[in-house]
């Protein structure tokens, strides 16, 4: 690939998705675009960038950057913070929402929907203090394969056998095959949508819960900044922002800050206390 | 150091786990059937096994039976490791006293990941 292509495709992606080509990057198109190429028949990369350059044809675009994200993901991704949802933020939540009765939670570059079914798992483990409650659980992505992976709820035997106890393989899961599909009952709890966070996505409306995790690391700083922004304008006064391990507000923005009862978790600023927000403080 | 009994009839299963395992810091015992397993066991507890189903002279269903009724022997996190991956196997097993379940083919992610679920790393 000549040194021209290799800045077109990284002006390209990261346009597209936010996707900053690191000193790795190079190494990363020349592993993963020979597939794309043949899977469109295509000779080479260059010819490819050509068909980028003219960007006559999106099906190739979006394969492109389908190839190019990282998408790993696996349920309970970090126990530590599913333990907090399930003892700390879902209970504060349920007690500060119970006039309305409603809980809106989203996982935001979500990939394959293991994190937004981690939750409607554990929702379904608190069925009783749920009952007459109306929760919208929405998974996200930019990847229509990934998405469409999701609504199937259809995963893998290596997929099934990384962070799912046993028992919650037993309880929500029937084989089908070779692979294993999450229960209709919890396929109904989640609903899966195309949304790329390059993108306005402030129709989505008022979230509680956010989980946006392990996505910005793959960012520059000033798409970090403005997507973590527009982010914590979908927070609640009073909701909870969770990142990925190794993902920091810290230094970018000011919007939101550490909860200091939940580890990983992040607030608007004077709204640390679920229940106990002061809702005239600035967002 | 904690002590992990692998218990598998394929010397090539033992060896793939051991290697795995040593990685997550177990100090590690083998046997290749039930019999050989139940008298590690009671030389030296462990404080996991990784089992296996299908082996000849005692079977991992029945050694965990036996294990269960030995002195000291509910202590041990039990990781039943097999190619029976029906859900009436799974359950069964659950019942007869395991921990957790792995089904084979399994890689290193799989048993850390089931290693961890059982609070042993
Ligand atoms: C490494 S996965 C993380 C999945 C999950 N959040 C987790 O932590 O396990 C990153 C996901 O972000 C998606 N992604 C990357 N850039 C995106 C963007 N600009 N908009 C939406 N999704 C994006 C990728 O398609 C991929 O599925």
């Amino acid at each position: 690939m000549t040194e021209t292509d290799h800045r077109f495709l990284s002006a390209f992606l990261r346009a597209r998705s936010g996707l900053a080509l690191n000193s790795d990057g190079l190494y990363l198109v020349e592993s993963r675009l020979p597939a794309v190429c043949r899977r469109f028949g295509l000779s080479d990369p260059g010819e490819l960038i050509a068909i980028l350059r003219s960007g006559a044809v999106p099906e190739i675009e979006a394969a492109v950057v389908e190839a190019m994200v990282t998408q790993e993901t696996f349920f309970f991704r970090d126990k530590a913070i599913f333990a907090q949802i399930q003892d700390i933020a879902l209970p504060r939540l349920l007690e500060a929402r119970a006039a309305s009765r409603r809980l809106r939670i989203w996982s935001a570059a979500a990939s394959t929907g293991q994190e937004a079914y981690s939750i409607a798992m554990i929702l379904a483990g608190m069925a009783p203090s749920l009952a007459g409650w109306t929760v919208d659980i929405l998974s996200t992505d930019l990847s229509d394969v990934a998405l469409e992976r999701g609504r199937l709820g259809l995963y893998t035997h290596f997929e099934v056998q990384r962070g799912l106890p046993i028992q919650l393989l037993l309880t929500h899961f029937t084989q089908a095959g070779d692979l294993w599909q999450i229960s209709a009952a919890l396929r109904r709890m989640v609903s899966f949508a195309r949304v790329n966070l390059m993108d306005d996505f402030s129709g989505l409306g008022i979230f509680d819960l956010i989980l946006c995790r392990n996505v910005l690391i793959y960012f520059d700083d000033e798409t970090k900044r403005d997507v973590l922004e527009r982010v914590a304008a979908r927070l609640a006064h009073d909701g909870r922002l969770i990142l990925g391990g190794v993902e920091t507000p810290v230094g970018l923005t000011e919007t939101v800050v550490a909860c200091p009862d939940f580890k990983g978790a992040y607030s608007h600023v004077g709204c640390n206390r679920i229940s106990r927000c002061d809702r005239d403080s600035p967002k | 150091m904690k002590h992990c009994l692998i218990v598998d009839d394929s010397a090539v299963i033992r060896k793939v786990a051991r290697r795995i395992l040593e990685a997550l810091e177990f100090r590690i015992s083998e046997a290749e059937d039930g019999a050989k397993a139940l008298a590690v066991c009671e030389r030296d507890m462990p404080e996991a096994v990784l089992l296996d189903w299908n082996m000849p002279v005692m079977d991992g269903y029945e050694f965990l039976g036996h294990l269960r009724r030995m002195p000291g022997g509910t202590r041990p996190k039990v990781v039943f490791c097999t190619t029976e991956s029906n859900v009436e196997h799974i359950a069964r097993a659950m019942q007869a006293g395991a921990d957790e379940y792995i089904m084979k083919p399994f890689d290193k992610d799989i048993v850390a990941a089931k290693f961890q679920e059982v609070g042993l790393v």
